[in-house]
């Protein structure tokens, strides 16, 4: 038993929107599962386990797992759930290759959701910080993210207009993704002009607020290309969650994200990750991100990203398209959010990518983002490992 | 230097948490609370393939994993299935202590609805019983627009 | 299966209120633990698992409390995994069987103290139909409780008996919270909570933390004292009580048929030496014999009448004390399997049962025991 090849080969996700009164939140799962089990050709008999994730204070709902059997399809299956903050997807997302590698299941179907509309999400999010020394001074997600992109700004002289550019680029983008949220073109006066929220964040800066879930199977080599005629198979993953208080963290750079790309290039075996990386969906909460992470991540030298964005290399027409999907400045259904960049990554590689697919992917990356500056990261590539 | 902490007087941070919810019913059940409001009707929705019907009504079919599109209106009496006697105060349960809560099947459903039983004291609540739903007359859309279930 | 064991297991004492301890405090306790009884240092572990519950912690992301306490503050590769930690233990494994990683280490922490039973278990409620009515850990126990009792003419006095056998047993067990001996009498004299669940037939609140180390191929034959997995399994039923057979452990038997599976058991009553099993309430243990085929279905009193899970009978059942005397909710059954490894290697102290072999843990989660984990551990 063990040490199984294994990919992801088949996802489903909602059409994201702010709000979906018409659904609950079992329901809204089962949009996402269903829509998975359809791409991969497969029934819920198929399936041999359930692994499913969120953030409990965003809809108030205590052991999610066992409450959304009826949607997720996990009556009668082994069935638990993962939870790690804003990486609660990619947290998901990788179990579905543990739990296949290990030879203890064949296909396990991962879920991620969040419906964002029904709490405040901001209090929520406050409550993840430490009750004692953190939360009644410092806490939410645009305080943290607004200091640091203070301090890279400060650091390495990029501008606001810098950081612009990526929320256009990932805006642009989503226009041809039907599922996204935000599909209304911006331009960089739109994002310039926006109110601003904690300088030197605006509004047009940072991702919205959406209800969505998103689903992926995965299958072990012994299923895997009876499922999908191009498997998006898993070479490597790496997870850094080192802080836990707000001050621990520096803030020049995404530690957790150098520490996570560096191992997983390692593992995968990749040397000039610009070059050898085909398309990356990164869990870029707000437009700065997409400047001093994809430094982080090993993609240019520290300050380099400006030029590089500016250059449109990160373009859909570029060397490395980033986020085709939009990203998370467009859709942020945060406990889907990390599983959705895993799940656009395995769809690049498969090549279902429509209006929104990038050609001849080989090698794929995904992130995911949350917590106290904390990084997750997975190669997926079409060949077999 | 090590400090001995063993005399230590240990403080203790008060605080809770404070987040506000709106929970979507959904269409499926926002038609089943909209019938309790508006006609004091129970409805449930049944599955094409195993026939359960299910109240309150699901979209879709637990055991089957199949959407339930079917409605069916189902009585307001079914029959006790079991039932507890809180004895400690909770400000959670809307009755007065000792409140009963029970699991009732209604006629013409496959799954037990859990409610509050009044109208019956706490040494002649039987398991078995049967009891039929009372309504509030001021209704809003929820499940508390059933008051509670009281022996027929 | 053979190549997967668990080489070592850390608890702290389980108290009422550890007032003394943060969350990180008593994480940081039992994995120092763990690695002591390991003989292992933190460099030997390749990753981690947390397990906590972010409403009982009254915090998002509540594994963040205790990064630093497991190591992913030193940059370990971790996930968390809310629920029980015999759930957490199992994820731990398919870790190392991904041929990934060499060894995991699991923690589980609760601090019951800090926060209100009833509220958070009533979140364990959907919120529009089950929650208004005000249901919680202790009602709707009452609920399933009152529906086996009829289904299958168990007596309260059966029920009894389990609280008597375990707090009995836990005057023996140095890590329990309640060592009180209590009679029949005492027990169905106790106070009413929820007819007929009286005060001593429930588990009180608790604080504790238990941590798990766990390790594949050659470094769990170079461990020290290596309990190994023979099976494991675990599977969840329907969610709404309405939906159930709540006299019916349905899962459980699910659970419990993948692990006899894998561990080559067809008959547990004789090839199993001593259980742990997730006692959150007496009536609940009768119910879990059911589900793990020490008996017929119906019989679990009957089976408790014989004697047979007593301390000096054939299969004993929570020689620890169970959580009927300390339960700390997401940690209790990483307790249970602690405690199992512990009887398999003969460590278990004054409440060691002798000569054995093979052991079950079991963990639940979700209302009235919805989904179950079974492990089977041995020699």
């Amino acid at each position: 038993m063990g040490k199984k090849r294994t990919a992801i080969v088949a996802t489903g996700q909602t059409h994201h929107r702010s709000s979906r009164l018409d659904v609950n939140g079992i329901e809204l799962i089962n949009e996402a599962v269903v829509r998975c089990l359809e791409d991969g050709d497969l029934t819920i008999e198929d399936i041999d386990a359930v692994v499913i994730g969120n953030m409990d204070h965003f809809e108030g709902i205590n052991y999610v797992d066992t409450w959304s059997i009826d949607g997720s399809g996990g009556f009668m299956k082994p069935t638990f759930k993962l939870t790690t903050g804003g990486t609660t997807g990619s947290t998901v997302g990788q179990s579905g290759f543990y739990l296949t590698a290990s030879g203890m299941f064949d296909k396990v179907l991962c879920i991620g959701w969040e419906k964002n509309s029904e709490s405040d999400t901001t209090a929520a999010i406050t409550t993840a910080f430490d009750p004692i020394w953190d939360r009644l001074v410092f806490a939410g997600a645009i305080g943290g993210l607004a200091v640091e992109a203070t301090k890279y700004m400060s650091e390495y002289g990029a501008t606001e207009e810098d950081a612009a550019h990526v929320a256009v680029r990932d805006r642009t983008h989503a226009l041809n993704n039907p599922y996204a949220q935000l599909r209304k073109p911006i331009t960089l006066e739109d994002v310039m002009s926006s109110p601003m929220l904690s300088d030197p964040i605006k509004l047009l800066d940072v991702c919205p607020r959406t209800d969505g879930a998103c689903a992926v199977v995965w299958a072990n080599e012994d299923y895997a290309e009876k499922i999908c005629s191009r498997p998006a198979w898993y070479h490597a993953g790496s997870v850094k969650h080192p802080f836990n208080l707000l001050g621990d963290t520096d803030l020049t750079t995404l530690v957790s994200m150098e520490l996570a790309s560096k191992e997983a290039y390692k593992k995968a075996g990749i040397k000039e990750p610009l070059k050898e990386i085909d398309v990356m969906e990164l869990y870029l909460p707000y437009s700065c991100a997409g400047l001093s992470w994809i430094e982080a991540i090993g993609l240019c030298e520290r300050g380099g990203a400006p030029r590089l964005v500016r250059d449109g290399v990160t373009n859909m027409d570029g060397e490395l398209p980033i986020n085709p999907s939009g990203g998370v400045i467009a859709t942020n259904c945060i406990g889907a959010t990390a599983l959705l960049r895993m799940a656009e990554a395995a769809i690049q590689v498969m090549g279902k990518g429509g209006d929104r697919q990038v050609p001849d992917v080989e090698t794929a990356v995904a992130t995911g983002f949350g917590g106290c500056f904390w990084s997750d990261i997975s190669v997926l590539r079409s060949k077999k490992p | 230097m090590a400090t001995d902490l063993k005399d230590q007087e240990l403080l203790v941070y008060e605080s809770r948490i404070k987040v506000p919810y709106t929970w979507s019913v959904g269409e499926v059940g926002s038609r089943f609370l909209t019938e309790l409001k508006e006609n004091k009707k129970i409805w449930g929705t049944k599955c094409p393939i195993c026939e359960a019907v299910f109240v309150p009504p699901k979209k879709t079919c637990t055991f089957c994993f199949v959407a339930c599109h079917e409605w069916v209106e189902l009585k307001d009496e079914g029959v006790l299935q079991t039932y507890t006697v809180v004895r400690y105060d909770s400000d959670l349960i809307p009755g007065k202590k000792p409140q009963i809560i029970g699991i009732v099947l209604l006629d013409g459903a496959d799954t037990g609805i859990a409610h509050m039983i009044d109208g019956v004291s706490p040494d002649q609540v039987k398991v078995g019983m049967r009891l039929k739903a009372v309504f509030n007359d001021k209704r809003t859309g929820q499940i508390l627009d059933i008051k509670h279930f009281k022996p027929i | 299966m053979d190549n997967i064991a668990i080489v070592g297991v850390g608890q702290t004492t389980i108290e009422r209120n550890k007032l003394g301890d943060t969350f990180a405090d008593m994480v940081f306790e039992a994995t120092q633990k763990a690695l002591e009884d390991a003989g292992m240092t933190m460099d030997d572990i390749d990753n981690v698992i947390t397990t906590s519950n972010d409403f009982w912690d009254g915090r998002t992301i509540s594994t963040m409390a205790v990064g630093d306490a497991c190591g992913a503050g030193m940059g370990k590769n971790m996930s968390a995994l809310e629920g029980d930690g015999t759930f957490s233990c199992f994820y731990g494994m398919t870790r190392i069987l991904s041929g990934v990683y060499g060894t995991s280490l699991v923690v589980a922490h609760v601090k019951g103290s800090e926060s209100e039973n009833l509220l958070i278990t009533n979140a364990i409620f959907d919120p529009l139909y089950m929650r208004p009515i005000g249901l919680d850990s202790l009602n709707s126990a009452a609920l399933q409780m009152r529906r086996y009792m009829t289904k299958y003419g168990v007596t309260e006095e059966q029920c009894a008996k389990v609280s008597v056998k375990n707090h009995k047993n836990a005057l023996k067990n140095p890590y329990a919270q309640i060592k009180k001996e209590v009679s029949l009498e005492d027990v169905l004299e106790s106070r009413l909570i929820a007819d007929p669940l009286k005060l001593y037939d429930c588990s009180p609140i608790s604080d504790a933390a238990c941590a798990v180390i766990i390790a594949g191929d050659d470094r769990a034959k170079k461990a020290k004292k290596p309990v190994w997995v023979k099976g494991v399994g675990y599977c969840a039923d329907s969610y709404f009580l309405g939906d159930r057979d709540l006299a019916d452990a349905l899962a459980l038997d699910m659970a419990a048929s993948k692990a006899y599976e894998m561990a080559e058991i067809t008959d547990p009553l004789e090839e199993i030496d001593v259980a742990e099993v997730y006692d959150a309430f007496s009536y609940m243990e009768l119910m879990w014999y059911e589900g793990l085929g020490f008996c017929p279905v119906g019989n679990g009193g009957k089976l408790i009448d014989k004697g047979v899970t007593e301390m000096d009978g054939k299969l004993p059942v929570n020689p620890s004390g169970g959580l009927l005397s300390g339960h700390p909710v997401i940690v209790g059954g990483m307790i249970r399997l602690a405690e199992a490894v512990l009887q398999v290697r003969g460590d278990a102290g004054d409440h060691q049962v002798k000569n054995v072999n093979t052991a079950l843990a079991h963990g639940i989660n979700g209302p009235c025991g919805q989904s179950h984990c079974v492990w089977i551990v041995g020699r």
